[in-house]
This record gives C-alpha cells, sequence and structure tokens, in this order.
C-alpha cells in the first residue's frame, strides 16, 4: 500500500507537438482509487506509464510511498499493470495461470499454492482452479486475469482500460467486483478510462483530463455537480449537458440570437457580469416538461425526438432556437410535434466563462 | 417508401445453421430495429436483404415484388456500415454525388439533388472538405448523404454508429430518428446496442441463435419481455434474476437457497398455481422496480454503491442473491451495511426457468 506523488509533470514526444502532459501535479492517496478520465489523446494513458515506469518523463518527480522511483525500473517499482483483462495462458489451468507471476520470482511451490488459493478464495473462483480459461465464460476469465495481478501483492494496482473488450452486462457486473475488490483489499489503484460512467460509478476520485492538462480532481458527485470547466461539464453525464453560449444582459442570460433567454438566480448574480461572453449549461435531469398551458409560465418549445430507454425517456426539444435535451420519467408520453413548455431548474444551473471556459459559479452557490 | 417482408428465411454457414426459418415484416415508413448479441444473425439477415449472401431458403420480398433473385443493384436498396468508406480523394460533395452520376445524371440535376440532402443533414458548409478534414459524425452524415441522394426503396445500416465517440453517438441517434421521421423512409437497422434499439426503433426484432425471440416496441419490449433472454439483454443495468420456486401452501415465491419470501399478487398467484410446485422458475426485477425502504420484504447487505450523478445504483447481497437497486443521486450508505428492499410487484416476472418463457 502506497501513496502516489505527481510533481509538476511534464511529457513531451518531440518539439513542435504539444506537451502529452502538461505540468501534472497530482497526489494518489494510500488505498484510493483514483481513475484518470478523458477523451482519447487526452494524456491519460501516458501518465498511467510513467507512473509504472513504462516511460520516463520529461520532467518532474514521481513518488511511490516514501520512494523518489524517478530512475526505477518497471520492475522495481512494485506496481502490477494490468491491461486488458483477457491475456490468459489458454493451455495453464487456472491455478498455473494465477501462480504464474510467482512462479517466475522462483518462490517456493507451497507457498505459491497458498497464495493462489488465498486469491481464489477472495475471487470466488476455487472450485475453477483446476480448469483452463478457454471453457470459462467471460466474467470467470476476468476474475482469473485479475487473481493473477492481485497474487503478487504489489503496493498499487494501476490499470489501462481492463474492462473496454467485455460485453455490456458483463461490464457492468465487473464495475461492482472491481470496486468491492479495491474497497478490501485497500491497495491503491490508479485506473484509466474514457468512459465516464466506470470513472462515476467506481472511484473514490476522478481526475479529469483533456489535452494534457488536468483539469479537475474532485469525487463523483462534486464532479457531476459541479464541474469547475466547460469541458469537465460537458463530457461527464449521459446524455451530454445542454449548453448554449450568449452573454449576460442585466439579470439575465441572453443567447447569442438572443431568442433564449433565462434569469439568472439572485444567489448567482454577484458571480456574473453585464456584458461578458458567457456559456449557459443545465442537465437533462434539471428541466422539465409540461404540457402546453397557460398556467405553467417557462419555455415553449415542441417535441422534435422521443427517446425511450425502458427505466426513463429523453425527449429532443426544440426551445426558442436551441435543441435541448431533457430527461423524463418513462411514463410520460408526449410525441413529436406536440407543443410543451420547458422549465429550468434554476439551482442546478452551470455558467461558465466563455472565453476561459472556467465555471464562474463556486460549488454550493445556490446555498448560500 | 417501401415495405418489406422476409419470410422463412434460412441460411447456413458450412454446416452452421445461421439463421432458420425467420420471419420478418417492416412496413412502410418503419423504423425496424434488429437487435442482438454478436453471432445472433444480425448481419446476416441484413446482407441476406441486400443480396449480399444467397439464401439457402424462404424469400424476401419489397412491395410486394419478390427480390430473391434479383442482383443487390437491382434491389434498389442503400447499405450504410460502420465504416463510412467514402473516397478519400474526394470532397464531401463528389462523394454524394457518385451514385447519381453512375447514373447517368446531368450535372444540374445532381448539384441541385446533393445540396437538398446536403441541407436536410446540416453538412451543407462541409460539401467541399475531404474526409480526411471531417470528424467520424460528419464523415458518417457524409455516407448517410451518398445513400439518401437516390432515394432508395429501404435503408439497411449495419451498426452505423459504433466507431463514434459517446457523445456523438447519443447526437447521432436523436439526428438519426429525427431523419427518419422526416423523410418518412423505412430503415432497417442492425445493433448490437439496445440503447440504440430502444431509442431509435418504432419497433425492435430481438435475435437471437438465428431465431427470433420478440417484435414489438420499445415499451413493449422493456416492460412485457417475451422471455428471459430478451428480459436481460435489454435495460441497462441488466434486470435482477434469481432461481426460485412456488410454494403453494405458503403461497409465495421462494428463493432458491431459502433466504427471500416473496409475496405476489392474486392474478400472479393464480398464474403459479396453474403451473404448480414442481417447476424451476426465475423471478426477475429491474433495478428501478426495487426501492430502499424503512421496512421491506428482504434485508440486504450493501455490496458497492455505485453513484453516476443523476441516479445511484446500490449492490445488495442477500443470501447467495445479488440485488442491485436505483436509487436517488445522493443515496448513501457504508458498504456492509443493512438495509431493507421492497418489490413492485405489479412489475416483477417470473420465467420458466427450463423454457425461459414469461409467466408474468
Amino acid at each position: 500500500m502506497a501513496e502516489i506523488t505527481l510533481q509538476n509533470i511534464n511529457k513531451s514526444f518531440g518539439t513542435g507537438i504539444p506537451l502529452a502532459v502538461n505540468d501534472l501535479s497530482l497526489s494518489i492517496r494510500d488505498g484510493e482509487f483514483l481513475v484518470l478520465l478523458g477523451p482519447s489523446g487526452c494524456g491519460k494513458t501516458t501518465t498511467l506509464r510513467m507512473i509504472a515506469g513504462l516511460e520516463r518523463q520529461s520532467s518532474g518527480d514521481i513518488r511511490i510511498g516514501e520512494r523518489l522511483v524517478n530512475d526505477l525500473r518497471p520492475g522495481d517499482r512494485d506496481i502490477a499493470f494490468v491491461f486488458q483483462f483477457y491475456a490468459l495462458y489458454p493451455h495453464l489451468s487456472v491455478r498455473d495461470n494465477i501462480g504464474f507471476p510467482l512462479k517466475a520470482q522462483n518462490l517456493p511451490s507451497a507457498e505459491v499454492n497458498r497464495r493462489v488459493e488465498n486469491v481464489a478464495e477472495r475471487l470466488r473462483i476455487t472450485h475453477l482452479l483446476k480448469s483452463t480459461p478457454g471453457r470459462l465464460p467471460g466474467g470467470e476469465q476476468q476474475r482469473v486475469a485479475l487473481g493473477r495481478a492481485m497474487v503478487r501483492q504489489p503496493q498499487v494496482f494501476l490499470m489501462d482500460e481492463p474492462l473496454t473488450n467485455l460485453d455490456a452486462s458483463l461490464r457492468t457486473d465487473m464495475r461492482v467486483e472491481l470496486k468491492h475488490l479495491q474497497h478490501d483489499l485497500a491497495t491503491t489503484m490508479v485506473y484509466v478510462t474514457h468512459d465516464q460512467i466506470e470513472a462515476m460509478s467506481m472511484s473514490h476520485r476522478i481526475a479529469v483530463m483533456n489535452n494534457g492538462l488536468l483539469q479537475q480532481v474532485d469525487t463523483p458527485l462534486n464532479i457531476y455537480k459541479h464541474p469547475q470547466t466547460l469541458f469537465v461539464g460537458t463530457f461527464i453525464g449521459s446524455p451530454p449537458m445542454n449548453v448554449v453560449s450568449g452573454k449576460i444582459m442585466g439579470l439575465r442570460f441572453v443567447s447569442d440570437d438572443g431568442s433564449f433567454w433565462i434569469d439568472i438566480p439572485p444567489a448567482a448574480q454577484k458571480y456574473t457580469t453585464h456584458g461578458a461572453p458567457t456559456v449557459f449549461g443545465v442537465r437533462a435531469e434539471d428541466l422539465t416538461l409540461h404540457e402546453r398551458a397557460a398556467a405553467i409560465s417557462g419555455i415553449a418549445g415542441k417535441i422534435l425526438v422521443r427517446e425511450p430507454l425502458g427505466d426513463e425517456t429523453i425527449y429532443g426539444v426544440e426551445a426558442a432556437g436551441e435543441t435541448l435535451t431533457i430527461k423524463t420519467p418513462p411514463r410520460l408520453r408526449f410525441k413529436p410535434g406536440d407543443n410543451v413548455t420547458v422549465t429550468v431548474n434554476h439551482s442546478a444551473i452551470h455558467l461558465f466563462d466563455k472565453i476561459s471556459e472556467k465555471a464562474l459559479l463556486p460549488e454550493r452557490w445556490s446555498n448560500v | 417508401m417501401s415495405s418489406l417482408e422476409v419470410l422463412n428465411l434460412s441460411k447456413r454457414f458450412g454446416r452452421k445453421q445461421a439463421l432458420n426459418g425467420l420471419n420478418i415484416t417492416v412496413k412502410d415508413g418503419e423504423f425496424m430495429v434488429l437487435l442482438g448479441p454478436t453471432a445472433a444473425g444480425k448481419t446476416t439477415t441484413l446482407r441476406c436483404v441486400a443480396g449480399l449472401e444467397k439464401l439457402n431458403g424462404g424469400s424476401i420480398t419489397l412491395d410486394a415484388e419478390v427480390i430473391t433473385a434479383l442482383s443487390p443493384a437491382e434491389r434498389d436498396i442503400a447499405l450504410v456500415f460502420q465504416t463510412y468508406a467514402l473516397y478519400p480523394r474526394k470532397t464531401a460533395f463528389e462523394n454524394m454525388a457518385f451514385p447519381l452520376e453512375a447514373r447517368g445524371w446531368d450535372t444540374d440535376r445532381i448539384k441541385r439533388r446533393v445540396e437538398e440532402v446536403a441541407a436536410i443533414l446540416r453538412i451543407t458548409e462541409l460539401l467541399n472538405r475531404r474526409p480526411a478534414q471531417m470528424s467520424g459524425g460528419q464523415q458518417q452524415r457524409v455516407a448517410l448523404g451518398r445513400a439518401m441522394v437516390r432515394q432508395p426503396r429501404l435503408f439497411l445500416m449495419d451498426e452505423p454508429l459504433t466507431n463514434l465517440d459517446f457523445k456523438l453517438r447519443v447526437e447521432m441517434r436523436a439526428e438519426l430518428k429525427r431523419l427518419q421521421a422526416e423523410l418518412a423512409a423505412t430503415f432497417f437497422y442492425v445493433t448490437n446496442d439496445q440503447v440504440e434499439a430502444m431509442s431509435m426503433a418504432d419497433r425492435i426484432a430481438v435475435l437471437n441463435h438465428g431465431e427470433l425471440q420478440q417484435v414489438d416496441t420499445p415499451e413493449q419490449i422493456y416492460d412485457h419481455p417475451a422471455n428471459l433472454f430478451v428480459a436481460q439483454f435489454v435495460g441497462s443495468p441488466r434486470m435482477n434474476t434469481f432461481a426460485c420456486r412456488f410454494d403453494a401452501d405458503q403461497r409465495a415465491l421462494i428463493s432458491a437457497d431459502g433466504t427471500m419470501k416473496l409475496d405476489l399478487t392474486p392474478s400472479q398467484l393464480d398464474i403459479l398455481q396453474a403451473v404448480g410446485n414442481t417447476t424451476a422458475l426465475v423471478f426477475g426485477c429491474r433495478p428501478e422496480d426495487l426501492s430502499i425502504v424503512e421496512k421491506g420484504v428482504v434485508v440486504g447487505t450493501v455490496y458497492v454503491l455505485e453513484p453516476l450523478g443523476d441516479r445511484t445504483f446500490v449492490d445488495i447481497k442477500v443470501g447467495a442473491q445479488s440485488l442491485r437497486v436505483r436509487a436517488d443521486a445522493n443515496y448513501r450508505a457504508a458498504e456492509g451495511s443493512k438495509i431493507e428492499v421492497a418489490f413492485d410487484l405489479a412489475r416483477c416476472h417470473v420465467f420458466d426457468a427450463q423454457t425461459g418463457k414469461t409467466l408474468f
């Protein structure tokens, strides 16, 4: 078990190319499940590979526990690196697959057996030790692969999109298993993914990266509710956050073409500046659809698309020149062409500076 | 615009029977999604309709005309794949114009038609760009435009959104559905992604191992699955299921490990009474049909909490069973703590474990 500290890390893959990782400082706590999240090319895998020692940073320091590991080879860093979870040896038994890393270290076979059995029990695969992986269903193969990573009892697990090639239902099951296991082992875990649902559901904290720059490090719910940049706001959440570009006009946000506007709630007014180019954001579940009726004041709209997902329904609505996505309970029935009124949960709105793309409203602005 | 009828379609690859007497009707102007896991026979079905595979039996009818013997080109069907297959050296305009040039249209007419379609797809400003200068989503629109210019009788689509990133995929879903409705075109769309199927389809045909499982509207498929396969394949996260049997004396369902006893509604009891005690059953309930309450019918131990921002999934263990419960975004509980769960029984299902058939 160990904490990991990254201090002013830069990584360049050549002059003239933007830095792959740009002045990254990040502390990963002992026993923490930290997810590095971002789109492809954001620098997350490069960061993981530098922690592993597979890539040397151009500048900056990396510490694992108390040790400065800049000059240590991967094998000396006491980490287990797991790529995708299926590279098992098909001709070896489950027992031999799990024990493989220990045999490579020349541990006595009694010790190997003891540790393999211990890991198998934890993963609930004791009954499979004699089988060969090829005959096992995907989920059990994953557990075997996980067992092989666990058996060395590393200080740190590094994982690079391990669930990517699994089918959807197996992926949701493995999410739960991995999270439980990490909680159980309390081993520090750094996990790279581009899948925001994996990041949200499994991590203690998420570090969101884009273009080599760290955008925000925070708990899943804070990342979701209080994104500090427009990028974080729109990258996280399904469907993506609604955004409208415009500016502040007095006590209102007004869209670029002037047709969409919304009153800035009183508690937020002190953070906005008249005339400032601003991006307004609101999540699909913070908009509500109503049948068009005189009694409800809101934005007049028309249903464009209805997407039933079973446990909820998403509507695409044309309202005041914008296309808004709105999440509703499943049994609400509107059809394309219906006239509706859209209301906004004002305490859940987001405002971003259009130039810097930084959030204008601090956390808990609506509570003060 | 046209209706498609696939009748008794059979297809073998060597000794492997890929499709065995498949029947599907796609109505004029309908968005039909063929949904199933890998190797279910979806793409084979689509290729048979397109004329890219020879059938071993059955017929394919488009607008009351049997097209089984026609070549792909004679069928007047457009195919859109997950790879866009655009000509890299041609601009978007030239890519879209190509099928019309091949048909000998004159330049003015081609220009008018390409611009008309580009406006519908909102790619007018991209017409002078080459594929390398466009994003994946833009390229997919151009590929779609190339299929649309010649106004085919039927659009066949094979996982066209698979290669797009998540955000774009969500956008394109809504876009494709809007487009299909606007054109009143007939779409036959293949995917293994149940979210795509649910969100876009007028009706979904669920296929597994070459056999049709159910054809119905998204809501019916979700709320009233015909069998255990459909119930588990559609919905994310997956429906909770566990083995159980009916105890006629207690008039209740008992889980196989004996840790859960569920009272049922009178009409559900009547159905089970008719089935009897001896049949192995599977109970099924979706995460949103369970709720965490003060006083519930089962007590579970919190295994993992999965916060997603707009909701939280709570994974609990009850004896040997795992249950996933949908809770509010702000729900909090410590791992290992005990919580009580209630079931919305009217929305729960019981399946015959042997046949997979839905009893209710």
